[in-house]
């Protein structure tokens, strides 16, 4: 067994996540039998062979140059106040759970 | 008009021409929606104001004689992950059960300029996690070949919206064998084009180093003409790459003879079923037939995507599902009293289980003291999968493999256990991670009359010659 029930309790903390004690069982029992299979990674020798992060790392990347030069083309041009304009304050309220009409309403965030 | 194997050019030939209205056609399949979706499940939301605009608007072009944009007038369905401004978009969450987004995905708005009228949104496994769409929120979807068994997953409304004759077309998402699957289960074309070929803005973000939006359609030919109109550099999205977009559907007829077409063993190993290897040799076959040269290739780390894919895809998901906090939009639960309490009450309410499994794994890959020996071992992993590809890309144009190991499976019959359907996607996981584009095409049925797809997998933008070697096949077999 690679995780314990408390590797469970703390990264459900780390994800904001509560889980019932049914679902704790069931996440410890799972992720240990993922877990178990990712574990064949190991028969690989990875030393000396860079990690990849993005698809894109591999095509777009012009390597010759520098700094964010290297990224030219994620890049766009920079416009004053932007592409498009920001969503209008009502619209971006109309989704939310709760809100004063003015700003998003949420409980008590400083706890006692 | 003949709904059944309605295609792309005959729906907008037929409105273009007057034979019909695209307010008729679309007014037909709600009808064929409401009697024949109950049994499938394939639509979450009808947004009928707005296709019947679209429709009424191609109608009026028609009826004046202008030319009709490719898709003007064609039913086509969304799938749940992809933004429609004023129509819910759950992602198949709870979560998200009502959320009401103020923009539209890029590619959905595409489809719209050129033409399309859009249905509705379809059903998918919750944040498209899944292969089997038995992980939506609100309930599964039937393969209408078999209903006792899934159409395949996530985009598993898709493919069966399209079988089921609901939609002319659909799009779907595909980050570990998304669209290519369902579309192999239920029997349609599925494309999942390169990484970054089409714009990702409004797609409620899964992994986003592997998240695809591609078409689901009965024929290669619509695959192609979809992938036209949705394909091209977005300035809202900036992994969409400024690469040139060639014209796919003049590709598609030019010979498939000469072409050299990789066979790798790793991919007809154990766990390959009888009679889906079978139908994948009698493919391969036939492609040599057409005046293919087939060259065995091989992909020696093909074994270790799917417990590579596991860890980038749950490490990058629980990094894109933290902004599901009950503050914005989406689900918020009651009666709490702290902030830290809502986030955690409004998550663990409103997320299924594989979704919270997924989250957990993630974040377990990435805590303290366990991130090398996962996450940037599995990115490790990834480069040399992709490498794999790009060695047998020297020597070949594509790769044919199976897209699954077997057909649809029953209902129910994986679900408790999240290994074995993981495993589900183990034809289709690698092309995600290296990014490059693949296509599912029905390649015959098994004793069951259950529909095999054959897997054609290319380089780095060239989804032409996957469509053409693809519709080459189709139009011989």
């Amino acid at each position: 067994m690679k995780v314990t029930e408390k590797d469970v309790v703390y990264v459900a903390d780390l994800a904001n996540l509560e889980l019932t004690d049914q679902e704790r069982t069931r996440m410890l029992r799972d992720l240990n039998s993922i877990l178990e299979y990712i574990d064949r990674l190991n028969e690989l020798d990875t030393a000396n062979v860079p990690p990849m992060a993005q698809v894109s790392d591999r095509y777009g990347v012009d390597q010759s140059k520098q700094g964010s030069e290297r990224f030219a083309y994620a890049s766009r041009e920079d416009v004053h106040q932007g592409l498009r304009k920001s969503l209008p304050h009502d619209v971006a309220l109309e989704n939310a759970p709760d809100s004063d009409g003015m700003f998003f309403k949420v409980p008590k965030v400083i706890e006692r | 008009m003949e709904i059944k194997s309605l295609t792309i050019d005959a729906a907008r030939a037929a409105i273009q021409n007057c034979t019909i209205t695209a307010t008729a056609l679309a007014g037909s399949l709600y009808a064929k929606i409401a009697t024949d979706d109950p049994q499938i499940g394939a639509y979450l939301t009808l947004s009928k104001e707005r296709a019947l605009a679209k429709a009424a608007e191609m109608d009026a072009l028609a009826a004046k004689g202008e030319k009709l944009p490719p898709l003007g007038g064609v039913p086509v369905g969304v799938k749940d992950v992809m933004a429609t401004r004023g129509v819910r978009t759950t992602a198949g969450s709870k979560i998200l059960g009502n959320y009401i987004p103020p923009y539209d995905c890029t590619a959905v708005a595409r489809l719209e300029a050129a033409g399309a009228v859009v249905l509705g949104k379809l059903n998918c496994d919750e944040f498209a996690m899944g292969s089997s769409n038995e992980n939506s929120a609100w309930h599964p979807v039937h393969n209408p070949r078999d209903l006792s068994r899934v159409p395949g997953g996530s985009s598993g409304g898709s493919a069966a919206a399209v079988a089921a004759d609901m939609a002319v077309a659909a799009l779907g998402s595909d980050t570990g064998g998304s669209i290519r699957q369902p579309a192999s289960f239920c029997g349609v074309v599925g494309l999942m084009p390169t990484y970054g070929r089409v714009s990702r803005y409004g797609l409620i973000a899964f992994a986003s180093s592997l998240d695809h939006i591609g078409p689901l359609t009965k024929t290669v030919k619509d695959a192609a003409i979809v992938l036209q109109v949705i394909a091209g550099r977005d300035p809202m999205d900036s992994t969409s790459a400024a690469v040139a977009v060639p014209d796919y559907r003049g590709e598609l007829e030019k010979p498939v003879r000469g072409l050299k077409i990789g066979m790798a063993k790793e991919y007809f190993g154990e766990g390959l079923d009888r009679e889906v290897r079978a139908a994948i040799e009698a493919a391969i076959e036939k492609l040599a037939k057409l005046g293919c040269e087939v060259v065995p290739v091989s992909l020696p780390h093909t074994q270790y995507a799917v417990p590579a894919y596991y860890i980038v895809a749950t490490a990058e998901a629980s990094s894109n599902l933290a902004r599901f906090d009950g503050v914005r939009y989406g689900y918020r639960a009651d009666g709490v009293r702290t902030l830290s309490e809502m986030y955690r009450r409004s998550r663990d309410q409103g997320f299924g289980t594989e979704v919270k499994r997924r989250i957990m794994l993630g974040t377990y890959a990435l805590s303290a003291g366990y991130y090398d020996a996962y996450y940037l071992k599995a990115q490790r992993v990834r480069t040399l999968l992709t490498r794999d590809f790009e060695e047998a890309f020297q020597k070949v144009d594509a790769i044919v493999t199976p897209t699954s190991p077997t057909a649809a499976f029953k209902l129910g019959e994986k679900v408790d256990d999240p290994l074995a359907m993981y495993l589900a996607d183990i034809y289709t996981v690698t092309a995600d991670l290296a990014g490059i584009p693949g296509i599912s095409v029905p390649c015959g049925e098994t004793r069951e009359k259950l529909p095999i797809g054959l897997q054609i997998l290319g380089r780095h933008f060239d989804e032409a010659t996957i469509l053409r070697i693809a519709h080459a096949y189709e139009q011989a077999h």
